[in-house]
């Protein structure tokens, strides 16, 4: 019944929203920053463990749509063992790919998190996908404890 | 009392005699294909869609009778002038207002509560005096009483809501007192579908001497409004929601209140001689409408005003009761879908949660089926800390709805729950 969509809904979201990863709260948290997107009134607090540049851990706590809850969790799964550097530039790689400015994807560095590539067709969803990563973006930068999609 | 049997008889009355092949054909969007299917718009709470004859009343002004209104001799703004206060006189029949004097055009009911806290709120009210709202408020009465608090520190008193989103009256009561000065409260909730008790409401605050606005946006396309038989001292709305054009609205004021009150805007229109030393303001209702309005669209709205009283604000209620209580008895069939907002007293919107599935993913699904339903805060986003959820998903019924579009939605809605898991 809902064909048109199996490009946005694709299983392993659906996996994820079930099975959220790393879905807890981190006590030793060296960074933890919440994302909030006021059009949808999706809320997230992210964990992060960073050792010497080196993101150690990851976790989450919150709850949203299913792109949104997919995204974190594959984010959170993605980013452990990546030093700053390279979670800076997976989030540069994934902002193009789902806003549609990428020219060509780079599959094997963006993995798994290609399964969101089908939200670019869908500008109203755009933000439930990428505010995970602003929100890791704020965590890395250390600047905010909270930000916002708006 | 009338008994359940009269109820269905009046209510399958409406069904078979309300002509609702000729009032979809009216309205051409609604033959429009979204993603390959048809059109089922349920979204009228956050606008209502057009009928022909509102969108013919546009092009006419625009290709035949357009120029500024109340200014030239010329022929033409002499006939816009004679349309645009027709448009006035219409709006005064449609909610019996006493004169025309009481009828102020605006951008929509949100510029309309921003001018009566700017204007009546500012000059009536001192710090320490208190304006009472209810719980279940669209921002658009909320906020500007706060902007109002913030300036003249006066206090915003909150009228709590039950669990079925009913206002409960004997504590709204509690609340009103000597340092009362204004209730503003919604006839119809957008978030909820509550109508409230508003001639109770206002027999209460009229027994302080307290005036009252009623904030009618959501209410006015779905049923009659008599402001004088309410006794209401304000009462705004949308044209949009009246299946007229947006940037429409109108502010009923009683007449000796808009007289005390000060301009809200300063400029073209509103004034009787200008000299630098001094202004003197135009009469009601020119006082409050500095520049130059939206003319076709005002118009655009009479003829709005013409096509929804050529049905009948009764038989449109009858009918969308009807409606309602069909999706209401549906809904409740399906497995994890939680109805928020069951008030007794409730107009044609179903707002709702599923377990486990977001409202923004319910909106994309049936999005992907033709159905248009909105997701989110509704603009009334403490409502949804009331009932614990960030958002809702919400169809909203108009006189156009069909039981047929009623049974494409609660399909999707099967589906959706099935696909999810």
């Amino acid at each position: 019944m809902f064909e048109d969509l199996r490009d946005l809904y694709q299983e392993v979201i659906f996996d994820h929203n079930r099975n959220p990863r790393n879905f807890r709260v981190m006590a030793d948290a060296n960074r933890q920053v919440e994302g909030f997107n006021p059009l949808c009134g999706d809320r997230l607090t992210l964990f992060l463990k960073i050792d010497d540049h080196v993101i150690t851990d990851a976790s989450f706590q919150g709850s949203g749509c299913a792109i949104s809850t997919a995204s974190v969790s594959l984010m959170t799964e993605i980013v452990k063992g990546k030093t700053e550097t390279e979670a800076d530039a997976l989030f540069t790689q994934f902002h193009e790919m789902t806003t549609g400015k990428a020219e060509h994807i780079d599959l094997e560095a963006i993995g798994k998190l290609a399964v969101l590539a089908g939200v670019r067709e869908y500008p109203a969803r755009v933000k439930c996908a990428t505010l995970a990563w602003h929100t890791l973006d704020a965590a890395l930068k250390n600047q905010a404890s909270s930000i916002s999609t708006e | 009392m009338i008994n359940n049997d009269e109820i269905n008889k009046t209510k399958q009355l409406a069904m078979s005699t309300f002509p609702i092949e000729q009032i979809r054909a009216d309205f051409p969007i609604l033959g429009e294909t979204i993603r390959n299917k048809p059109l089922v718009y349920l979204d009228n709470a956050a606008s209502c869609q057009k009928p022909q004859a509102v969108i013919d009343s546009i092009v006419h002004t625009y290709s035949h009778e357009y120029a500024n209104i109340h200014r030239g001799v010329h022929t033409l703004s002499v006939k816009a002038t004679d349309r645009f206060e027709a448009a006035r006189d219409k709006v005064k029949n449609f909610i019996n207002a006493a004169s025309t004097k009481e009828i102020i055009f605006v951008r929509g009911a949100t510029e309309a509560i921003n001018l009566i806290a700017q204007s009546y709120g500012k000059s009536q009210l001192k710090a320490g005096d208190e304006i009472v709202i209810s719980a279940m408020e669209h921002h658009a009465n909320i906020v500007p009483w706060q902007m109002l608090c913030q300036q003249i520190g006066s206090v915003l008193k909150v009228a709590p809501m039950n669990q079925q989103g009913e206002l409960m009256f004997d504590e709204f009561a509690q609340l009103l007192n000597d340092k009362t000065k204004l209730v503003a409260i919604t006839h119809m909730s957008n978030a909820l579908g509550t109508i409230n008790p508003v001639d109770k409401i206002i027999a209460a605050a009229h027994a302080k001497n307290i005036p009252v606005l009623l904030d009618g946006a959501q209410a006015i396309p779905h049923m009659a409004v008599d402001v004088k038989a309410l006794d209401c001292d304000f009462y705004v709305f949308s044209g949009h929601k009246l299946y007229g054009p947006s940037g429409t609205g109108v502010l009923y004021g009683k007449q000796a209140l808009l007289e005390a009150m000060p301009p809200y805007q300063g400029g073209g229109d509103m004034i009787r001689q200008v000299t630098f030393a001094k202004t003197e303001y135009a009469g009601l209702p020119h006082k409050f409408e500095a520049g130059t309005p939206a003319i076709a669209e005002i118009i655009g709205l009479g003829a709005a005003i013409d096509y929804v009283s050529g049905i009948g604000m009764d038989n449109i209620a009858a009918y969308e009761a009807e409606l309602l209580s069909y999706a209401t008895a549906q809904a409740e069939q399906i497995n994890g879908l939680n109805i928020i907002g069951q008030a007794a007293e409730k107009g044609g919107i179903l707002s709702f949660t599923l377990d486990r599935i977001h409202p923004h993913d319910i909106g994309t699904m049936l999005d992907s089926l033709g159905i248009a339903i909105r997701a989110g805060h509704h603009c009334a986003m403490p409502v949804m800390d009331f009932y614990g959820v960030p958002a809702t998903a919400r169809a909203s019924f108009a006189m156009y709805n069909t039981r047929q579009e009623i049974d494409v939605l609660m399909q999707g809605i099967k589906s959706l729950i099935e696909v999810f898991g």
